[in-house]
């Protein structure tokens, strides 16, 4: 990719380190992410019939596959792009957004099944009690 | 590391073994607009995190399922996907050094985020009609949070699109306006990312009972 602007004079107006792009990359993509989108809309609009906590799964791993998709397609990236550094700076901050997400939601999870039973809860204990 | 990249010789003065420069980045400001962007990600993770915390707090309101019009998002999802191929287009014209043809990819791509805004904007006024605003719920306050913040993106990248046209027009293709089309892609397409996880985790699961 810089290479090729290093030695061809043509490109000399573009900036170096701007990715080589092509047209079969871009819609590789496109179609890639209108397949990636579609299957999760029709199977919620649809009304499918799989088991919510499956079609969770499901949902959440035709997006996962989905922002694979764009980061290769049309954000470029690859292990090489920028000596590196962009990647190591990409998998450093998907770790620290791991954490908080999984963190906040484990968190809250206890606070909610340990907390004081409410006001509605305490009417239902005092209904049931001998 | 297997080599050394600096030694020290005997009297003291340094001896420098990368030269080449390999370890370096090839632009500093597309890997600094980079790290731009994962700060951005960072913010939308935590976004992520409070609706994922709050998101089914519908304190005896609408919840998403009563509300959310998928087919309304999926026009938006679309929208907003073809936006990304047409700023793909814009950058295979600057590559061939098509001025005309970048603006012009440029100025579709604009009008399309425009759609997607002036679509979320009637949604968003539609819920706040209804008596679902934000303070209805700690559901609809992390997702008009989550959902406004990525709108309020997508508008500062439409900004961006007029602006670019405009110096692009003027000044034509110079090595700093390819340098600003190649960041704003970055940015244009990190919208798109972050919307694949904003249309599955917030509309479609969260229309599932």
């Amino acid at each position: 990719m810089s290479d090729h602007a290093h030695h061809d004079h043509d490109d000399d107006f573009l900036e170096t380190g701007i990715p080589h792009v092509s047209k079969k990359e871009y819609l590789t993509g496109f179609v890639l992410s209108v397949i990636l989108t579609a299957i999760p809309f029709a199977l919620v609009m649809g009304g499918s019939g799989v088991a919510t906590p499956l079609l969770m799964v499901i949902l959440l791993a035709f997006a996962a596959v989905q922002v694979v998709v764009h980061m290769v397609y049309f954000l470029h990236m690859n292990a090489k792009s920028e000596g590196g550094w962009n990647a190591l700076a990409l998998i450093f901050t998907v770790v620290l957004v791991v954490i908080v997400l999984s963190g906040s939601l484990w968190v809250m999870h206890h606070l909610n099944t340990n907390m004081m039973p409410g006001a509605h809860e305490m009417q239902e204990i005092i209904k049931n009690a001998p | 590391m297997a080599e050394p990249i600096a030694l020290t010789r005997e009297d003291g003065a340094p001896v420098f073994l990368d030269t080449q420069g390999r370890h370096h980045p090839e632009n500093g400001s597309l890997l600094g607009f980079w790290i731009y962007l994962l700060s951005d990600l960072m913010i939308f993770g935590c976004l992520f995190a409070t609706f994922g915390v709050l998101g089914r707090n519908f304190a005896a309101g609408p919840s998403g399922a009563d509300l959310f019009d998928l087919k309304l998002v999926a026009v938006n999802t679309a929208v907003l996907l073809v936006s990304s191929i047409t700023y793909g287009f814009a950058m295979i014209a600057m590559q061939a050094r098509n001025k005309r043809g970048l603006i012009a990819w440029l100025i579709v791509t604009g009008l399309l985020g425009a759609t997607f805004l002036a679509i979320e904007l009637y949604e968003f006024h539609h819920f706040i009609h209804i008596g679902a605003g934000p303070q209805r719920s700690a559901f609809l306050s992390s997702f008009f949070a989550l959902v406004g913040t990525h709108g309020l993106h997508v508008f500062f990248g439409v900004v961006w699109l007029i602006v670019l046209c405009l110096q692009v027009n003027k000044h034509g293709l110079t090595r700093a306006n390819t340098r600003r089309v190649a960041c704003l892609s970055m940015f244009w397409h990190f919208l798109d990312v972050v919307w694949i996880g904003v249309f599955t985790f917030v509309y479609l699961m969260g229309s599932l009972r």
